[in-house]
């Protein structure tokens, strides 16, 4: 699927800094032909900018930006081969669906026969058939999504960015669209730069996740690299949870789906005892608050089980699990 | 208690909406409505023309006149002709200079550049117009002093001047909704624009331009109809040029009906605007 060789955006020395903030601070990063690339951080993590940057709404201070082996970072906008789904979808609110379409299309030239079809098959692609003639208006938040990525891709871009396009979608929905964009990543074959701040939908989408943090790129890697090794503090808190023990003087790492709960027994080569503090159920799993021995409170997350708070249990895991060990 | 009045007033909305409108109302029907009202019906009267007394009697013989004499008609054509020039030139400066405020200028400047464009609007509309004079004068002016040895010379006073002098005046009224339209058009839109391969050029037709038009018909509706009911520029920098409102001024005194009849035309002509605008869609967005 991913062809490692082939590099369709390459960014090196990349710095932007508004005013006093350096929002971008030096950034490196290879993003390869066809793969789906999330830039995940919290808000001011810099990001959003390298985004707007690849996209060539903002100019970089220093650095440069390739796409398909050409400097564009000094290009305008409309003179890069690549396309932008913005966060408030950003259709025309004076056009209807079709026009907003083929926007992209008309500028470009192509004949109108030939422009009218094109703009149908992207429609069919997010499931809007019959959708043509509504304003944006008469569309509900989900719909336009839809619209906003058909408008992007229509123009085979070499690259589609997505700057935070789900955020103001319900969760029900938002769930929905992540496997459904997903899905049409893989069938369009387009490399997807997509912008969140939602750690689960990073790591539900992605090929590869470069995590953000003040206008840095903490650990770049596959989901499953990032969520097991975490390579700072700061990946493994922002990406999922964690539990910080300090255990032999040394400080420990783990994540509370990897500590099990029992009365008494041991599952893994670490252990530790303590009384069951609070239990929350939360669905599928709950999550047990255990006040240790050593003085800390652990969190366990386990299928349910027959606890009840005040109960005295032990907290067990396998030591291979354990990460940010010193 | 203290609040039962509140209380009292709360159970009864009625009352409540009749408290809140009263004022409003008597305003609107008696100062507004009622002015309006005399107008019309003034129109229709006429005079004796030995005596100079006002016959109150119905009568379309003012309507006729003012239809069939060329003299009037080329008044009302100059006058539509200065509110159209005007409105033009208007919007033609604000577009750009409200652009610049609402999408370029930064933050802090936006407000200071609004807090400029209404600052002619602090200073007496006479002391602008005679400011203009002095502008204007043929020979003497500001204008033929500074602009004269590179062989550009004052128009003169009379329609041009007039043109200069109502667009001068007016032009906040045009910049202040369309800035207001500009600020509430997403930035994202532009973006989105861009993106998709346009230039600025065909960004500004094809999104900007639909978007503000709405501010624009609002812009206009003040430039041409102050425009239309001018007369003391006319009368300042017009030289011997009269505008309707100058009409209307010189029969005041001495056949009112008939200075009733000439004021009803900008009020028609306004009506006209109005409807036209209407067609396109434009008002149920402002």
């Amino acid at each position: 699927m991913v062809e490692p060789a082939s590099i369709i955006v390459s960014i090196r020395n990349l710095s932007r800094s508004f005013g006093n903030v350096r929002a971008v601070d030096v950034v490196d990063l290879d993003i390869y032909a066809g793969e789906f690339l999330t830039l995940l951080g919290p808000s001011g993590s810099g990001k959003t900018t390298v985004l707007r940057m690849i996209a060539g709404f903002e100019r970089p201070d220093t650095g440069t930006i390739e796409l398909g082996g050409k400097d564009v970072s000094q290009l305008p906008p409309y003179e890069r081969d690549v396309n932008t789904v913005f966060q408030d979808y950003a259709l025309f609110p004076h056009m209807d669906v079709i026009s907003n379409i083929e926007y992209g299309l008309r500028i470009q030239g192509v004949e109108k026969g030939e422009r009218r079809a094109r703009a149908e098959k992207a429609l069919a692609q997010v499931r809007l058939e019959g959708y043509g003639s509504r304003r944006p208006a008469q569309l509900s938040g989900g719909q336009r999504q839809r619209v906003a990525l058909a408008r992007a891709l229509v123009n085979r871009p070499s690259v589609l960015l997505l700057d935070e396009p789900l955020g103001a979608l319900d969760l029900k929905l938002r769930e929905q669209m992540q496997i459904e964009l997903k899905e049409l990543q893989r069938e369009v074959g387009i490399t997807f730069v997509f912008v969140t701040h939602d750690q689960e939908e990073a790591l539900t989408m992605s090929d590869r996740i470069a995590v953000f943090n003040q206008g840095k790129i903490e650990q770049l890697g596959t989901p499953r690299e990032v969520y097991e090794n975490p390579l700072s503090p700061f990946v493994s808190e922002f990406v999922g949870q964690t539990n910080k023990i300090v255990m032999d003087g040394r400080n420990i790492n783990i994540r509370p789906e990897f500590i099990t709960i029992s009365k008494s027994r041991k599952f893994g080569d670490r252990s530790v005892i303590g009384k069951l503090h609070d239990a929350i159920f939360v669905g599928a799993t709950t999550r047990y608050l255990v006040h240790t021995e050593l003085g800390q409170t652990l969190m366990s997350t386990q299928p349910d089980g027959e606890f009840s708070v005040g109960d005295s249990v032990t907290l067990s895991w396998e030591s291979k699990k354990e990460f940010l060990v010193n | 208690m203290k609040n039962s009045v509140s209380t009292w007033m709360h159970k009864r909305p009625k009352l409540r909406l009749t408290a809140l409108l009263a004022a409003p109302t008597l305003w609107l029907v008696v100062a507004y409505l009622g002015a309006l009202g005399a107008l019309l019906i003034t129109a229709f009267f006429t005079i004796d023309n030995f005596t100079g007394n006002i016959i109150a009697k119905f009568n379309l013989g003012n309507f006729h006149d003012i239809l069939t004499d060329p003299a009037y008609r080329n008044v009302v054509l100059r006058t539509l002709g200065i509110a159209v020039s005007v409105t033009i030139i208007c919007a033609v400066l604000a577009v750009p200079m409200a652009f610049f405020m609402a999408k370029i200028a930064k933050q802090k400047s936006q407000k200071i550049l609004v807090a400029l464009v209404l600052t002619p609007l602090w200073a007496s509309y006479l002391v602008k117009i005679y400011a203009w004079r002095t502008m204007l004068e043929p020979n003497t002016g500001v204008m033929d002093w500074i602009l004269g040895p590179i062989g550009i010379h004052s128009p003169g006073f009379g329609g041009p001047a007039i043109i200069i002098g109502l667009s001068y005046l007016w032009l906040p009224y045009m910049i202040l909704p369309i800035y207001a339209g500009l600020e509430r058009l997403p930035n994202s839109l532009l973006d989105a624009s861009g993106d998709l391969g346009a230039r600025n050029f065909y960004t500004f037709r094809r999104v900007v331009l639909p978007l503000i038009f709405p501010s624009l018909v609002a812009g206009s509706m003040f430039t041409f109809s102050l425009s239309l009911g001018d007369y003391i520029t006319a009368q300042i920098i017009g030289g011997k040029l009269q505008m309707l409102g100058n009409v209307v001024y010189q029969n005041f005194s001495i056949n009112l009906p008939f200075a009733a009849t000439i004021a009803t035309i900008p009020v028609a002509i306004m009506a006209i605007y109005l409807w036209l605008i209407r067609r396109t869609g434009a008002l149920a967005s402002l």
